[in-house]
């Protein structure tokens, strides 16, 4: 039955003949699939046919282009390329490592940061050196995490960055500034797990803290002195451990090579980070309770900064103001609320609403803010230059089809004013609730 | 008043600095920040003694940079008019290339004071900042990194301030003893008076010297300049190469919200901001 192939030559004759008035809509048809003319179908002989005139897209000068490279097809396929790219990792299993690489990586706002991604590379060379013993990379996390969405892609975005254990510790005890909680459950994981690398980032932000405990506290009795600073790593098989690091040292102005020792500190960039393979990302869990560490150290909170006070370059929250703004009463109200350092487009700055120092951009300050709240902005090249680096964009602008809203992760369309004015009122009284809560 | 009570005791260790472009010896600039923070305790708290205390060999060069550390002291000591414990400067003298650690804490160890001020990490040697850690360690004594300023000292319990990255502070309660270490968010030191510098006395004591077996093991050499990181696509087409060098970056996963109340579009803001956890 499937094999004859039924044909209507009138529908033949129409998909033929371009001034057709139902052209468009048979080629569609004989196509099949998708919205767009179809531009090859099995004609009915079996041969291809190609409809040449349905091939290529409008480009943004109102020509036609083809894309030979059969990466595009019509308008449509960019998103599927991009599922292609993502696809193409290539899955590691390790069931039965031959050894552990433990990394505690510092997860900055509850993410791993990109200094925790070169590190997991880094740590990803030390495991897969021998493929036929390959050894599995061991995260040890503390506190809670956000990964790039909820639910399975969490478990995803660590996968992706080389992890293959997981160990998750999200005990209260290890919130805020508790080395001696944490260096408790690090020494636990040596008794139990006794991995044969550790890595830490070399970071101000808690690495380079915890990990110069943790070198001390594993290396009691043994003559063995952590590295620090380590940015480069070559194989050696005259080293103890197989390994020959390059470590920054005397304020930066010297370096040293030394065989690798167990615990090691790196840089940022130290190696990079992984891209071509996708983990486990399997939860472990220890078997033993830690021993809770008497600590004589108490966290008493942060502290409530000035948030004029910080410097633009390297504030947290930022709360920027463009030519947009012009309630500029309501922009410095809306700041203080917030807690959110200031910053200014260029134009904000020339027409004398805010001081030169808060100018951010190419020309200004290149900030590094992990939100950044754009209100009024429009977003010029060199502005966006001088946000790069920002986690979070958040815009507040009139006009939906600006620079800033493409770069945005969240854009709202409207009055800058009316919505600043809701958004403090809102944050006020959410504070308000909590104070009532307490 | 009980100023028996109130004065404490505080050791500042202070390093031979080097001047990152001539590479001159110096007073290091972590460690005088520290010795600054003693001083600023001194005024604090009237009646506490600071102590200036260095491990390594005696040499003429070196020499001049620990009298920067004493020259500190003049204009503070007089103008408060408190007793100065600042006039001189232990330096536990020690062979070229040997560990000052055990040297620096049998030292503290026999005449434990309330609080040791370290700065973050030398500016020669290994310069590996491990230094407060080990003795540390040694002492069985809590340790704070990266202080801000010490807030109030009373019976036996510091409140301190800690900096943290991105400008904020955090506070914390440590029992003394204790070290504490601080780096670039400390007070900027105070400069150094030359006669003052020249008239102080340097103690020195030779100790035993353990030599650094590790360090003389290793290759040491200058800094090399780090490669720059190159971004490096990896792309099967030449379309996909030429989109990567010539494209915009374009948006497209951000979340637009048209059309919608100012309240509607604060709220979603809001719940942003809360998720980011920047609302304090």
């Amino acid at each position: 039955m499937s094999e004859i192939r039924r044909r209507d030559p009138r529908r033949e004759w129409i998909a033929r003949n371009r001034l057709h008035p139902e052209h468009a809509s048979v080629l569609a048809d004989l196509g099949g699939i998708g919205g767009g003319a179809a531009s090859e179908w099995l004609g009915p002989n079996g041969v291809i046919r190609k409809n040449p005139h349905a091939i290529g897209f409008i480009g943004p000068n109102g020509v036609k282009r083809i894309d030979r490279s059969g990466a595009q097809q019509g308008g449509h396929a960019v998103g599927a390329t991009r599922q292609a790219v993502q696809d193409s990792r290539r899955q590691v299993e390790i069931p039965e490592p031959a050894f552990l690489v433990a990394v505690v990586p510092d997860m900055t706002g509850g993410r791993l940061s990109g200094h925790d991604k070169d590190l997991l590379g880094l740590a990803r060379r030390l495991a897969d050196a021998d493929p036929e013993r390959p050894g599995a990379v061991l995260a040890v996390i503390f506190g809670q995490h956000k990964g790039e969405g909820g639910g399975e892609l969490k478990e995803q975005a660590f996968g992706e960055a080389g992890i293959d254990r997981l160990l998750h510790l999200s005990d209260d005890a290890y919130a805020g500034f508790a080395p001696e909680a944490r260096l408790a459950a690090l020494t636990a994981v040596e008794r139990e797990l006794a991995p044969r690398h550790w890595l830490l980032p070399d970071s101000p932000l808690g690495g380079a803290d915890l990990g110069r405990r943790l070198a001390l506290r594993l290396g009691e009795g043994r003559d063995e002195r952590p590295a620090t600073g380590v940015w480069q790593l070559e194989a050696d098989t005259e080293a103890p451990l197989g390994w020959r690091c390059t470590a920054r040292g005397a304020a930066e102005s010297l370096d040293i090579q030394r065989p690798l020792p167990r615990v090691a500190l790196a840089l940022a960039e130290c190696a990079e980070p992984v891209d071509e393979t996708r983990h486990a990302a399997a939860p472990v869990s220890l078997a033993e309770t830690i021993p809770s560490a008497f600590s004589r150290i108490e966290d008493l909170g942060q502290v409530a900064v000035d948030p004029a006070g910080v410097a633009l370059a390297e504030a947290e929250f930022i709360l920027s103001g463009g030519n947009g703004v012009k309630d500029w009463e309501g922009f410095h109200h809306a700041a203080k609320v917030l807690g959110a350092t200031e910053g200014a487009s260029r134009v904000a700055v020339d027409d004398g609403f805010m001081a030169r120092h808060r100018q951010v951009g190419a020309t200004g300050t290149w900030v590094t803010a992990r939100v950044y709240l754009a209100v009024g902005i429009s977003g010029a090249i060199q502005h966006l230059q001088g946000i790069q680096t920002c986690d979070k964009v958040v815009a507040i602008n009139l006009d939906p089809g600006c620079d800033m809203i493409k770069r945005a992760d969240l854009a709202v369309i409207g009055d800058s004013g009316e919505i600043l004015a809701a958004l403090v009122a809102m944050v006020e009284q959410q504070r308000g609730g909590q104070r009532d809560a307490a | 008043m009980r100023p028996e009570q109130q004065g404490i005791e505080v050791a500042v260790l202070v390093s031979v600095g080097r001047h990152p472009i001539t590479g001159r010896a110096r007073r290091a600039d972590q460690d005088a920040r520290g010795l600054e923070m003693a001083l600023g305790l001194e005024r604090q708290l009237p009646g506490s003694r600071v102590s200036l205390l260095h491990a390594g060999p005696r040499s003429e060069e070196g020499e001049a940079a620990l009298r920067g550390y004493l020259g500190m002291a003049a204009g503070a000591g007089m103008a408060a008019g408190a007793g100065m414990g600042l006039d001189t400067l232990t330096l536990l003298e020690q062979a070229e290339g040997s560990d000052a650690i055990p040297a620096l804490a049998e030292h503290l160890a026999a005449a434990p004071p309330q609080l040791v001020i370290t700065g973050a990490r030398a500016e020669r040697g290994e310069g590996s900042g491990l230094l407060p850690y080990a003795l540390a360690e040694r002492l069985g004594w809590p340790l704070v990194n990266g202080l801000a300023a010490v807030e109030k000292v009373e019976n036996g319990v510091a409140i301190l301030l800690q900096a943290l990255p991105r400008g904020q502070r955090r506070r914390l309660k440590v029992r003394l003893p204790a070290i504490v270490s601080v780096d670039a968010a400390a007070p900027v030191a105070r400069q150094s008076a030359f006669g003052p510098a020249r008239r102080a006395e340097l103690e020195v004591t030779p100790v035993a010297a353990q030599p650094d077996r590790a360090l003389a093991e290793w290759q040491l050499a200058p800094a090399r300049k780090r490669p720059k990181r190159l971004k490096i696509v990896k792309a099967a087409s030449a379309r996909d190469r030429f989109k990567a060098a010539a494209a915009k970056a374009e948006g497209g996963s951000g979340q637009v919200l048209e059309g919608v109340s100012a309240e509607q579009g604060a709220e979603a803001i809001l719940k942003l901001l809360n998720e980011e956890g920047v609302l304090r």
